[in-house]
């Protein structure tokens, strides 16, 4: 399934895009997701601390729901890096592991990479931490679809 | 140990101990010892604003969610349970209307608790999401 490459988009492109799908989606403008770096396939980021991000009142950590959130969001952020051109997806599965709780108050740090494009799906993987990548809070795998079906209220801005 | 409020303030109590969940504006409807987890349509919720469709992070924080209150429900836990691992499968895109979640403790070991969560929009056999994972028990199945 050979096929010429379509000429790829600059990366400041993908950057623009990636920080206007941060500001546009309202969960991520809610949960304060931002971009820190980006790569061909790969995204780095982060959430930061909230009171509201709290699952656990006890001990003041974040919910397991952000991470999924956070997870998730930059999974899918990963695989806008990985294509040539804007394309809506869709998160098909997510699988993920929680390693240990985070530390309370303080950022949780994310770095997703899209490691294959097919056709149809793009495989992913991405990591939540804090303040060692090696000492993961959380470790994600997840595939998403991309939908042929066009936008009706038109392109990806 | 404390005195427990009855189950069906225990539910209602959970949530509110979750700023998360408050967040999400998620709510229990307890009928019995069926727990319903209900997500009234919010546009903070809202991951794909062309569609317009819900954010694949809420709809998979919203199993978590429905899995750890039944947990603590049905095993009357003082602390909640601790996820270890969820695997969620994304069935059709999460429509901007309410939303429903139930779980369904599949194994509770001394430890360890599997349970399957699924999340359903108008129709309930049209479930938009399923998830399954594992969960670390915080006082055991026998507290």
């Amino acid at each position: 399934m050979s096929q010429d490459p379509p000429p790829s988009e600059p990366p400041e492109s993908i950057r623009e895009r990636l920080i206007t799908m941060m500001r546009f989606t309202p969960h991520a403008h809610g949960l304060g997701l931002h971009v820190d770096s980006i790569e061909a396939g790969r995204v780095w980021g982060r959430v930061a601390h909230k009171p509201e991000l709290i699952g656990d009142p006890e001990t003041g950590v974040i919910a397991g729901g952000v991470i999924i959130a956070l997870l998730d969001h930059f999974c899918g952020a990963a695989v806008m890096a990985a294509l040539r051109a804007p394309q809506p997806i869709a998160t098909l599965d997510l699988r993920i592991d929680y390693m240990r709780p985070a530390t309370a108050g303080q950022d949780v740090l994310v770095m997703a990479h899209c490691y294959k494009v097919t056709r149809s799906v793009a495989f992913t993987r991405a990591v939540a931490y804090q303040d060692d990548v090696d000492d993961p809070i959380a470790n994600a795998a997840g595939a998403f679809m991309m939908t042929t079906s066009p936008f009706p209220g038109g392109p990806m801005p | 140990m404390s005195a427990r409020a009855p189950a069906d303030a225990a539910v209602a109590d959970v949530l509110k101990r979750i700023p998360y969940a408050a967040y999400l504006g998620a709510r229990a409807d307890q009928r019995g010892d069926e727990l319903t987890l209900v997500l009234p349509f919010s546009e903070r919720l809202i991951g794909n604003v062309a569609l317009p469709a819900l954010h694949g992070g809420v709809v998979g924080a919203f199993l978590e969610l429905t899995a750890i209150a039944q947990l603590s429900v049905s095993g009357k836990l003082d602390r909640l349970p601790k996820t270890i691992d969820i695997s969620i499968d994304y069935l059709r895109s999460g429509r901007p209307v309410e939303s429903y979640a139930r779980a369904r403790i599949v194994k509770v070991g001394r430890r360890i608790a599997n349970v399957q969560v699924e999340a359903w929009q108008a129709e309930r056999g049209n479930p938009i999401a399923a998830l399954h994972g594992h969960f670390l028990m915080p006082n055991g199945a026998d507290a």
